[in-house]
């Protein structure tokens, strides 16, 4: 080791947390763990939570739309859990530096690492969640989409997205504390104007097509939805979706380039 | 192989919750602590060392002595590599590892050999490094079969060894720590401190903190006197502590 740590800039410090890649998936094992430690179902309770609040919402929202269970079922089942997938990070994203404090003021640890850590725990509650897909194809008797194997690059680009969003909100809000709070307020408007509890089709025609297309969180969520739904996400949403990834990256790059040093001293 | 070099090293702590108005537009020099002022941005900062000059190489085994607020433990963490800063030049070269808090990671409710794991991470092992280890920290700690017991489970003297254990199973090339770390039990004490004493005889550069002249003088050939932020002296561990303890 020749530099200082603390001398690091951003890329540096992003390669060495994913070659110590075991330390993130240890605390991130670790989260899930905890939480569910001594009770008997464990970590399934995230999967039987949001079993019940797809059957509800199902039920409520089906009716409500007039829409086909079997059509609306698999769709806001897969809706919601793509969903909790990109809110909890996003909004932990936010936490993520800011509770890892006595950490980063105590260890020499890369400072991706703890962002790499909030994303992983999410990734293996996104997993319990996903359980419920094939339960709701089987009830619906519907086979497995021969698209969904799409879904797999799609999860990578989604997941790359929010990895560098929750790096730019990890420093922001490390150091504009009051910024959590703004973020998950917004969250919340983002997700009745994303549709995941609503179809797209069911947008009345004076409506702006704006809405979705200027809509980040659109095409995330659809390019995990489509798929294992029977569909293919259109180019756009992919040439959205990537065009995001990569000004996204350069900009948490620059940022964290920038404010790294600082950090420590914030928290 | 190892060292660390200071120049002109300067810490300063923007502290952006402070009423800013409340402080008054000038330079406080509280008793202890650092000089809170405020600057000309309007932000008020507490200056936590000021020009820092120090030279640690190969060898140095090195006493931090100082009043509480002194700066010790910022410099701790400067000299760790978690602070970078505000102003001057650190360079330093090896890997570091600080005993300062060694229950950091661990989860009461996990079993001791999840928890062997966790601390482990925390200090930065690789999982091929704990593999080679663990028998040899799962037998230190004398734990036994308590190991497949939750830690919440154990009495705090066998918390303690698993941690301790853990703790110092690795030898870094420059080893920082905050006092001595107490050690529990008699039967344990005299095993503890022989293994503590093993890794810092085996660390490139030692920097210790502490308040105790007895066990400064044991391990330490040089002292460096912090007051205020700033250096007041440094030299051989018998003058310094001579001075500072008084005679």
């Amino acid at each position: 080791m020749t530099r200082r740590f603390a001398d690091r800039d951003a890329l540096e410090d992003i390669l060495e947390a994913i070659k110590k890649y075991h330390l993130a998936a240890t605390f991130g094992w670790q989260d899930v763990a905890q939480r569910y430690r001594r009770s008997r179902v464990g970590a399934f309770w995230l999967t039987i939570n949001m079993g019940v609040l797809i059957g509800a919402l199902g039920l409520v929202f089906g009716n409500l739309f007039h829409s086909p269970m079997q059509e609306f079922l698999p769709f806001i089942c897969v809706g919601m859990v793509v969903w909790g997938l990109i809110s909890s990070c996003v909004v932990e994203g936010c936490t993520s530096l800011i509770s890892a404090d006595v950490i980063i003021l105590q260890v020499r640890m890369p400072i991706f690492t703890h962002i790499l850590r909030a994303l992983w725990r999410n990734i293996i509650i996104f997993c319990h969640n996903l359980v419920i897909y094939p339960f709701v194809l089987l009830a619906f008797l519907i086979p497995l989409p021969s698209t969904a194997a799409l879904a797999i690059p799609g999860l990578l680009v989604v997941l790359l997205n929010l990895a560098w969003m929750m790096l730019v909100l990890g420093i922001a809000c490390a150091r504009f504390r009051d910024l959590t709070q703004l973020v998950q307020n917004l969250l919340q408007v983002t997700f009745y104007v994303t549709p995941v509890m609503w179809q797209p089709r069911s947008l009345p025609n004076g409506a702006s097509p704006y809405l979705l297309d200027f809509n980040p969180f659109y095409h995330l969520v659809t390019l995990l939805r489509t798929p294992l739904l029977g569909g293919i996400p259109t180019l756009t949403t992919w040439k959205y979706a990537i065009a995001m990834l990569i000004l996204g990256w350069i900009f948490a790059l620059w940022l964290f380039d920038r404010y790294r040093r600082r950090i420590a001293y914030w928290l | 192989m190892s060292h660390i070099h200071l120049r002109d090293v300067a810490v300063e702590f923007p502290i952006y919750n402070a009423a800013s108005r409340s402080i008054k537009n000038r330079v406080l020099n509280v008793a202890t602590g650092g000089a809170i002022q405020r600057r000309f941005d309007g932000h008020v900062v507490v200056k936590g060392l000021d020009n820092i000059n120090l030279d640690l190489e190969d060898g140095d085994r090195v006493g931090l002595i100082g009043h509480n607020g002194s700066g010790k433990t910022t410099l701790l963490r400067v000299l760790s590599g978690i602070y970078a800063p505000t102003h001057g030049v650190a360079d330093i070269q090896g890997d570091s590892v600080s005993l300062i808090n060694i229950g950091l990671g661990i989860d009461p409710e996990a079993t001791g050999r999840e928890n062997i794991r966790l601390r482990a991470a925390m200090m930065g092992m690789a999982p091929h490094e704990l593999h080679a280890r663990f028998d040899e920290i799962a037998e230190f700690s004398g734990l036994g079969d308590f190991l497949e017991m939750p830690f919440r489970t154990y009495s705090s003297g066998m918390q303690l060894r698993l941690a301790f254990a853990t703790s110092t199973s690795i030898r870094p090339a420059i080893l920082i720590m905050d006092e001595w770390l107490s050690t529990g039990d008699e039967d344990f004490k005299e095993r503890a401190n022989k293994r503590l004493h093993d890794v810092v005889t085996s660390t490139d550069i030692l920097v210790l903190a502490s308040h105790s002249k007895e066990l400064l003088l044991q391990n330490c050939n040089r002292i460096v006197w912090l007051e205020h932020g700033k250096i007041r002296m440094d030299g051989s561990a018998s003058a310094v502590a001579a001075q500072y303890f008084g005679n």
